[in-house]
């Protein structure tokens, strides 16, 4: 018989933030498809403190109210009380993880794909071998449906590539700046590192990829795994106190918010909680770093193209950072940018979501989809690869040959002037 | 037991029946997941309804109303449950009907400077979807960016800027509604029709009703035109009286500003903490003033202003110098509730109204109230039309807080009564304000409005237990009571 206490895992304070007001509501995307409140971050954070006071045992319907959560973060941002969101929900993923079982399936799924495959760039290259076999060899049909979901984000030429442990910057040298590469990054969009790369070189900077650094555990982070997440921190902090870096930069939405949290994460760990805060306050974002210097970008040759922006959550939400690279594509595209409407409801990607939760991934993908199309541009620009990959398999599904989803640092490699 | 009875469960056969009408996704009624719907933005009541269903047309609701009929189940409309006076509480349990999934803009006529909207749609969306027309849809309650304009109907809904532009029943032309037998009936001018309204004009009868004569499915509203240029300012005084005797020389000066709202000390605090937008923490009171309409003129009207609050010693007043820093003032004021989080666990809003002339004598007894209870209570309101938005703040785990607090309230929103004014500006009675409705109506008023209610819902099924004295309340709510008594 389970009669313990139930388990203090969420900080009291912090849930007791949340006032119950409901502003939060139309900026969550699972509510504005289900309607139910307890999609939405309200009806989740009253679940959560259901559960810690003991109100109701962890049952089906919470764990799946919770899984259904994309962790985007847009109601951190709707929030008028300033309800750290994204904190509550890693701890109660992290609770669910510890006392729920789970299908063998999911828990395949979450034990060996998201924790032992995606954070390993060397693994999930092997692992996309027979994915890009059944690809080549238009064998899809032979799948069961998830499957083929799965593989459909599976962009068809992706780039992998090692970058120099230094790349020195072009003309004269302002600083130097760390990169990390990234796992998705690395395997899937190689060139879009080497795009990054040149760009910073190009603004006059030296970079330094250290080849010891890891997985920055924000999938672990995301998916209830903290111990996981820390430890990934400390490597990668132990790392990066070797060099001496004005910043460190990083190109990809989701894994930069993880490590701009560090200090969060190790805030119990003595022994660590200067050295985070030390990593965490160099970290920047690719485009929040660039933008410094506008006047760099400028167009190769008169731009015509009109051109959208969709904003990754974890650089809209989690970040903050929304006009930076707006300001960077609007440099190139002048009067040829557009608003897209919704641009910063998630997509649907949002981690490995569209693996957990391929159905409601779908029809964030589909509204996505739609958004991007009724703006009539034929390039959507983006800074996060699983928005990318997700934006990317929209468009092709619908039959938009003629739009194209880019990587914020491809475009402005392809499309700037380059003295 | 501290939270409302947990909620019996609706029979098998109705289940299966609601499922049939709205499909399996759109049917809640499992306890753990009835939660979250037991309150809405008032959380001192609570009470689970037995299931919560969540339709996505207006047949599909006067399908489910009909259903109820047969069964004689209450209804309980409800939209974002942003209500502050718990408008939406399930007393008796019941079925409530969700209209989240009726959010669409269904048309946009800019030429005839109207927009025909489901009950669900979001109030700021309707403004979002004609600005780039020059339009704007005017009320412009504090949580228009979640609450939904079928509530707005319900609630007869205000904001800052109503004391130029008036409430929501200036700006709705006509709506469609679901009586609680579920007949669909279109009350005022028709989508297609002409401003003109056949025979009696029923709009305004359910505008305010707080849902109990029906559930508001669609909304013909009325767009303006957004103003041609705005000059808003930031008043900033030493003390509440020196801001309170300004809102009522600028009215008398002849001038009508598009808003003219007040925060204190202590709200302006934790605005500033949540939004930085510049506020003096150390001022005693700020004054937004913000004065719209034809460009011409405005100059002058301005420097009138900032005249008035110098000679009610302003100590600055500041003017927002870019669309931006307007934009940045509003989002500061409008989401002050909110920022309450950062200081209080938990807090009661109360929504009394005074004449302008009065408001030195309220403040002044708030905060006497304020050192009796032993409660903080920080201001922000609408002090244009004597609006005034006490925020008592406490903490739902300290019984003897919540006892001080549900006190407290009480005895400001009886001075306001008083002092010449009423309990509710705009919030609306709900739960909340039920023993207020004897001391400001007589039992003729009150009779008369009943009288009014049984046309609509002669079973009272229809957000039952809401504004009439006598009303059930939550069992928990009544043993608090009887502490504080």
């Amino acid at each position: 018989m389970n009669t313990h206490a139930p388990e203090q895992f969420l900080d009291e304070d912090k849930s007791l933030a949340c006032i119950h007001c409901g502003l939060c509501l139309s900026s969550c995307p699972t509510y504005l498809e289900t309607g139910n409140e307890n999609n939405s971050p309200r009806g989740r954070i009253y679940l959560m403190r259901a559960l810690q006071q003991g109100r109701q045992p962890l049952g089906d319907a919470t764990v799946h109210h919770i899984d259904l959560c994309l962790g985007c973060r847009a109601c951190e941002v709707a929030c008028p009380s300033g309800v750290q969101y994204g904190h509550l929900l890693e701890h109660t993923r992290d609770h669910i993880e510890k006392h729920h079982s789970r299908s063998t399936f999911q828990t395949f799924l979450r034990r060996v794909a998201i924790e032992k495959v995606f954070p390993f760039p060397t693994r999930m290259k092997l692992a996309l071998l027979p994915a890009r076999a059944v690809k080549l060899l238009h064998a899809e049909n032979f799948l069961p449906k998830f499957a083929r979901e799965a593989l459909s984000l599976i962009p068809d030429n992706p780039s992998a590539g090692k970058l120099p442990e230094i790349s020195p910057a072009f003309g004269e040298k302002r600083g130097t700046v760390g990169f990390i590469s990234g796992c998705v990054m690395s395997v899937m969009f190689g060139d879009t590192n080497r795009a990054s790369v040149k760009l910073l070189n190009r603004a006059g900077y030296d970079v330094v990829t250290p080849p010891a650094q890891g997985c920055c555990g924000a999938l672990h982070a995301h998916s209830g795994r903290l111990e996981l997440a820390r430890d990934a921190a400390r490597v990668n902090i132990a790392v990066f106190e070797q060099h001496n870096v004005d910043a460190i930069i990083i190109n990809a939405a989701g894994c930069g918010s993880t490590l701009k949290e560090y200090e969060n994460l190790l805030h119990h760990d003595p022994q660590w909680l200067d050295r985070a805060q030390k990593f965490s306050g160099k970290v920047k974002d690719l485009t929040e770093w660039l933008a410094k210097d506008l006047d760099a970008n400028k167009p190769a040759t008169p731009f015509k193209t009109k051109v959208t922006y969709h904003d990754a959550c974890h650089l809209a939400h989690a970040q903050r950072i929304t006009k930076q690279p707006r300001d960077l594509v609007k440099a190139i595209a002048g009067e040829n940018f557009v608003e897209l409407t919704e641009s910063d409801v998630c997509c649907g990607s949002a981690g490995t979501y569209n693996l957990t939760e391929p159905e409601m991934a779908e029809r964030l993908g589909n509204r996505k989809t739609e958004n991007i199309l009724k703006t009539g541009a034929q390039i959507v620009v983006t800074s996060n690869p699983g928005c990318l990959l997700q934006i990317q398999a929209g468009l092709r599904k619908a039959g938009a040959s003629n739009v194209k989803a880019m990587h914020i640092a491809d475009f402005l490699e392809e499309f700037s002037q380059h003295p | 037991m501290p939270y409302g009875t947990v909620a019996e469960q609706i029979s098998p056969q109705i289940q299966q029946a609601l499922i049939g009408i709205v499909g399996k996704e759109n049917v809640i009624c499992g306890h753990e997941e009835l939660l979250v719907y037991e309150c809405d933005a008032y959380t001192l009541e609570k009470n689970l309804p037995n299931a919560v269903v969540l339709p996505r047309n207006s047949k599909e609701v006067a399908e489910v109303v009909r259903l109820c009929a047969k069964h004689n189940l209450p209804i309980i409309p409800r939209g974002a449950g942003t209500s502050l006076s718990g408008s939406v509480l399930a007393v008796t349990g019941g079925v409530m009907i969700g209209l989240a999934r009726m959010n669409r803009i269904l048309d946009l006529d800019h030429r005839n400077r109207r927009a025909l909207v489901e009950g669900g749609c979001v109030n700021a969306w309707v403004t979002n979807a004609a600005k780039s027309h020059g339009l704007l849809y005017a009320p412009d309650p504090s949580s228009q960016s979640a609450c939904t304009i079928g509530g707005n109907v319900a609630m007869n809904s205000g904001g800052p800027h109503t004391l130029k532009y008036g409430v929501t029943t200036n700006h709705v032309l006509g709506y469609e509604i679901v009586l609680p037998d579920g007949e669909v009936l279109w009350f005022g001018t028709t989508p297609d029709g002409g401003e003109d309204v056949d025979g009696y004009d029923l709009r305004g009868t359910a505008i305010g009703s707080e849902g109990m004569f029906g559930i508001v499915t669609r909304v013909l509203v009325r767009l303006i035109k957004a103003p041609q240029a705005f000059k808003t300012m930031l008043g900033i005084f030493e003390s509440v009286d020196d801001a309170s005797q300004t809102v009522s020389d600028i009215i008398a000066a002849g001038i009508v500003p598009g808003a003219l709202e007040m925060m204190d000390q202590l709200i302006t605090q934790a605005v500033e903490a949540a939004y930085h937008f510049g506020f003096p923490t150390d001022a005693g009171a700020v004054l937004i003033v913000e004065l719209d309409g034809l460009g011409a003129g405005l100059d002058k009207q301005a420097e009138r202003v900032v005249e008035i609050c110098k000679q009610n010693r302003a100590r600055e007043v500041r003017m927002a110098k870019t669309e931006q820093e307007r934009a940045d003032l509003w989002k500061s004021r409008k989401r002050a509730f909110g920022a309450i989080g950062r200081l209080s666990p938990n807090f009661l809003t109360q929504d009394g109204v005074v004449p302008r002339s009065q408001l030195p004598a309220i403040m002044k007894f708030i905060r006497q109230t304020s050192e009796e209870c032993g409660l903080r209570i920080p201001n922000v309101f609408h002090a244009g039309d004597g609006n005034i938005h006490p925020l008592v703040l406490y903490d739902e785990r300290d019984p003897d807080q919540v006892r001080r607090a549900i006190d407290a309230g009480n005895v400001i929103l009886e001075k306001c009564i008083e002092l010449g004014g009423s309990a509710t500006g705009e919030h609306g009675i709900g739960v909340e304000k039920i023993d207020f409705m004897e001391k400001q109506f007589t039992k003729d008023d009150l009779d008369a409005m009943r009288k009014l209610r049984s046309v609509f819902d002669p079973d009272q099924r229809c957000n039952p237990h809401k504004m009439f004295p006598g009303s059930k309340r939550c069992g928990d709510f009544h043993h608090r009571k009887q502490i504080s008594a």
